[in-house]
C-alpha cells in the first residue's frame, strides 16, 4: 500500500473527495500541508485575505453548488478568525469541512505560540469535530467529516490537526475508505408512511391551506417536487428568507416571502390558514412573530430531516421526520393513489381572499420625485439588468431585505445570504465562492456601505483570481436597519448608526485594480447597471447613493401575531 | 419534573464535553452526572438528572440524540426503573452521639467504613431522597463532609439499553 505523510494524506483525501477548491490562508501549523498542496495540481487553493472570508467563500460555493465547501486555516488566530464563518454555515445548515492546524501535540496545553483550543471554541457551532491523534486516523476522519457534513441536516465539520501529525518524514499506509460506518450516526432516510398518509388527508381536507417552504427544500434538492406538489394542489406558496428560489417567485401561486419583512399577503395567508404544510423550514422567530399568537386556526404538518427542529418553536400536529425529497415524492404518489381533490369551491374563495390581500400593500413604496433614489429602485434595476437570472449574494441589513423582496428568484441556489446568523461581511467572499463555481454566470453582491467594509480586503482576492463579481453597494450613509429600529423604537436617536468619513469607494475599487462607478441619480442607474454587466471580465463596484431615511416594510409589530404589521411609517394593520 | 436520562455513548475524548456543552449552550440544567466505561470499553454509560417539563425534556433528548457520539439514550423516568446514589459522609461521633449515629446508620442500612475517636465515615447507597433523609436524621450540624456520586439508574425488567 502507498505510504504518505499526514499532510499528503489530507491533500490526497481532498482529491479523493473530488474537491475542486480549497479556501485558506497559510501559517506555521499548516506549512507541511501547504507544501503538499504546492506539489499537486488537482485541488486549487484560493488564497483569501482574511480567514473569515475563506469560510464565507467556501460557504457561498456550497450554497450555489450543493457540494461541501472546504477551508484550511492555521492554528490560533487563523482558526479563531474562521469562527464567524463556521457559525454562519452552522446556522444555515451548509455543508462545510474546515481543517485547522494545531500546535504540535506535545505542546498542546502549554499555551504555545498560536495555540488555541479550536475544538473547544467551535464546539457549539459545528455539527461535529475531530482532533487527529495519529496520522493513520486521517483517511477515515476525512471520509467521516465529509460524510457527516453532507448527510442528514448538513453542517460544518472541523478537523484539528497538530503540526507533528503532518510531518513529511513520517509516512503511513494510505487507503481512502469507500464506505463510512458509524453506529452512532444514522440520519433518517425515510419518512414514516403512516404520517405521510395522515398529511395527505389533512392536505385534502383543508379549505384555507398554505405551503410554507424553507431552506431545507433547497438543501434537500426538492425544489422541483415542491413545485410539482403545489401546482397539483393549486395551493398558495410562501418561502422563508432561506427558501427563496425553491418555488418560482414569478409564479401566480407564490405569495412572497413571509415573516418580519414578509409580504402582507404571505403573512395574512399564514395567519388565516387552516392548514400549514411546513417543508424544510424551522419556525424561526423572524418568521413567526410571537409564537403564542401564531396562526390560531391552523393544523400544522411539519416535514424536516432534523427531528430536533420539529415542535421546537411551534408544536406540529403531524410531524414527519425524513428527507424532504423522499417525503414529497411519497406524498405526490399517495395523492395520486388517493385520487381525492381539494374542495375547489373553498379553494376559489380562498384565492379570492388572497388576491384581495395582494391589493393592500403589494410591496409599494414612494418614489422621490426630485430627491435621492430609493434602495428598492436599485434592486429593481439589478433585476432588470440581469433579467432575473443572476446569482445574488447579500450582506445583512436593509439591503438584504430589499433584495429578498424585490429580486424575484425563480430558481433554487440563486439567493445566497446569511439568514440565521445574520453575518455582515458575508456577501463579497460568498460571491467569490459562487463566481469560482460558475465562472460564466452573473454574480451580484448586494451590500451596503456598512457590511462591505467588514470584508472589503477581499477585493484583492477577486483581482488575483479574476472574479468579475458585480458589487451593488446600496449606500445610505447609515447602518440602515439599526437606524430603522432607532427611528421606530428609540425616538429617532441614531446612536452610532451614522457612517461619516466613508471612503471614496470608486477610488478604493480602482486602487484594487477594479472598475468603480458612482451613481447619484435615478436616470443614470440603468445605464450604470448595463455597463457593469457588460464588463464581463471585470469586477465592478457600483456605489449607489440612496435615501437614508427609507425603511423596510412591511414589518411585523413586535410580540404580535403574523397578521400584525407596519405597512409604512404611518399605517399599520 | 425530575428526569433521569441514561446515555450510551462512544468512549472517546471530547464526547463528555459535548454532552455538557449542549446543556449550557441551550440553557438546560444538569442536577447530577455520573459517567464511566461499560463492559464494552468502546462505550461509556452516562446518567444525568435534570429538571424540566415534557417539552423541555423532549428538546433535550432530541438534541442529545443529534450528538454524533451519542449511540442511544433513554429517559428512565418514563418507565419502571431502579435508581441508586452512593454517599460517603463524615459525621461527628463523640459521647452519646456515637451510639445515636450508629443506630441511624443501621436503620438506613449504611455501613461505617472508617472510624476515629471522634468521627465516623459512613457509606450509604439508595435513592437520592433516602440519602437526603439520612442527612436530615443525623442533623446538619453533625455533618462534617458529604460526597455523593450522583444518580445511576437502570430500567426494571427485561428492557436493556445496549447496541
Amino acid at each position: 500500500m502507498e505510504k504518505l505523510s499526514g499532510a499528503e494524506m489530507i491533500v490526497r483525501a481532498l482529491q479523493d473527495e473530488g474537491v475542486e477548491y480549497l479556501f485558506g490562508y497559510p501559517g506555521g501549523a499548516v506549512l507541511h500541508i501547504y507544501d503538499a498542496i504546492f506539489q499537486q495540481d488537482k485541488v486549487h487553493h484560493i488564497l483569501v485575505r482574511h480567514e473569515q472570508a475563506a469560510t464565507h467563500a467556501a460557504d457561498g460555493y456550497a450554497r450555489a453548488t450543493g457540494k461541501p465547501g472546504v477551508v484550511l486555516v492555521t492554528s490560533g488566530p487563523g482558526a479563531t478568525n474562521a469562527v464567524t464563518g463556521i457559525a454562519t454555515a452552522y446556522m444555515d445548515s451548509i455543508p462545510m469541512v474546515v481543517i485547522s492546524g494545531q500546535v504540535r501535540s506535545d505542546w498542546i496545553g502549554d499555551d504555545a505560540f498560536q495555540e488555541t483550543d479550536m475544538v473547544g471554541i467551535s464546539r457549539p457551532i459545528v455539527k461535529h469535530s475531530f482532533m487527529v491523534r495519529d496520522q493513520s486516523e486521517i483517511p477515515e476522519m476525512m471520509r467521516k467529516a465529509f460524510h457527516i457534513a453532507t448527510t442528514g441536516r448538513p453542517g460544518p465539520v472541523l478537523i484539528d490537526i497538530p503540526k507533528d501529525k503532518t510531518a513529511p518524514n513520517v509516512k503511513v499506509p494510505y487507503e481512502y475508505p469507500k464506505k463510512v460506518k458509524m453506529r452512532s450516526y444514522t440520519p433518517v432516510t425515510r419518512g414514516h408512511a403512516g404520517q405521510i398518509r395522515k398529511a395527505v388527508e389533512e392536505l385534502l381536507k383543508a379549505r384555507r391551506p398554505v405551503i410554507y417552504a424553507g431552506g431545507g427544500v433547497i438543501s434537500g434538492g426538492a425544489s422541483d417536487l415542491l413545485t410539482a406538489l403545489a401546482r397539483k394542489l393549486g395551493y398558495p406558496v410562501t418561502n422563508t428568507l432561506m427558501g427563496l428560489g425553491c418555488y418560482p417567485a414569478t409564479d401566480k401561486q407564490f405569495v412572497g416571502m413571509l415573516g418580519m419583512h414578509g409580504t402582507y399577503e404571505a403573512n395574512m395567508v399564514m395567519h388565516n390558514s387552516d392548514l400549514i404544510l411546513a417543508v424544510g423550514a424551522r419556525f424561526d422567530d423572524r418568521a413567526t412573530n410571537d409564537t403564542s399568537k401564531y396562526c390560531p386556526g391552523a393544523t400544522i404538518v411539519h416535514i424536516d430531516v432534523d427531528p430536533a427542529t420539529i415542535s421546537k418553536n411551534v408544536r406540529a400536529d403531524v410531524p414527519i421526520v425524513g428527507p424532504v425529497q423522499q417525503v414529497l415524492e411519497d406524498m405526490i404518489t399517495m395523492l395520486d393513489e388517493h385520487g381525492g381533490q381539494p374542495d375547489q369551491k373553498a379553494l376559489a374563495r380562498w384565492w379570492e381572499e388572497i388576491n384581495g390581500w395582494r391589493e393592500v400593500h403589494g410591496l409599494r413604496y414612494e418614489v422621490n420625485k426630485d430627491g435621492p433614489m430609493k434602495p428598492q429602485q436599485v434592486v429593481q434595476a439589478l433585476y432588470k439588468a440581469t433579467k432575473g437570472d443572476a446569482y445574488v449574494t447579500s450582506d445583512v441589513g436593509q439591503h438584504q431585505m430589499f433584495a429578498a423582496q424585490y429580486y424575484h428568484f425563480d430558481k433554487p441556489r440563486r439567493w445566497i445570504n446569511s439568514g440565521g446568523l445574520g453575518t455582515m461581511g458575508f456577501g463579497l467572499p460568498a460571491a467569490m465562492g459562487v463566481q469560482l463555481a460558475f465562472p460564466d454566470a452573473m454574480v451580484a453582491c448586494v451590500t451596503g456601505e456598512g457590511s462591505i467594509q467588514m470584508n472589503i480586503q477581499e477585493l484583492s482576492t477577486c483581482l488575483q483570481y479574476n472574479l468579475p463579481v458585480k458589487i451593488v453597494n446600496i449606500n445610505n450613509q447609515a447602518l440602515g436597519m439599526v437606524r430603522q429600529w432607532q427611528d421606530m423604537q428609540y425616538g429617532g436617536r441614531h446612536s452610532h448608526s451614522y457612517m461619516d468619513s466613508l471612503p471614496d469607494f470608486v477610488r478604493l475599487a480602482e486602487s484594487y485594480g477594479h472598475v468603480g462607478i458612482r451613481v447619484d441619480h435615478i436616470e443614470d442607474l440603468d445605464a450604470a447597471m448595463e455597463k457593469a454587466f457588460s464588463l464581463k471580465d471585470r469586477l465592478v463596484f457600483l456605489d449607489v447613493y440612496v435615501d437614508p431615511s427609507e425603511h423596510v416594510y412591511p414589518m411585523h409589530i413586535a410580540d404580535g401575531a403574523m397578521r400584525d404589521m407596519w405597512l409604512s411609517k404611518t399605517e399599520r394593520t | 419534573m425530575r428526569r433521569i436520562i441514561s446515555i450510551l455513548m462512544e468512549n472517546e475524548p471530547g464526547a463528555l464535553s459535548r454532552v455538557i456543552g449542549l446543556f449550557s449552550q441551550r440553557g438546560y440544567n444538569i442536577e447530577t452526572l455520573t459517567v464511566a466505561p461499560t463492559e464494552d470499553q468502546t462505550l461509556s454509560r452516562l446518567t444525568l438528572t435534570t429538571i424540566g417539563d415534557d417539552r423541555t425534556i423532549e428538546r433535550i433528548t432530541k438534541h442529545l440524540n443529534k450528538l454524533i457520539e451519542v449511540v442511544k439514550l433513554v429517559d428512565l423516568t418514563e418507565g419502571a426503573h431502579i435508581e441508586r446514589e452512593l454517599m460517603l459522609i463524615k459525621v461527628k461521633a463523640t459521647g452519646a452521639q456515637r451510639a445515636e449515629v450508629k443506630r441511624s446508620v443501621d436503620i438506613f442500612r449504611g455501613q461505617i467504613v472508617d472510624v476515629t475517636s471522634t468521627v465516623y465515615t459512613v457509606q450509604l447507597a439508595g435513592a437520592s431522597d433516602k440519602l437526603d433523609a439520612f442527612i436530615g436524621a443525623i442533623g446538619e450540624t453533625q455533618v462534617l463532609e458529604v460526597v455523593r456520586s450522583g444518580v445511576s439508574g437502570i430500567a426494571r425488567g427485561e428492557k436493556v439499553l445496549s447496541i
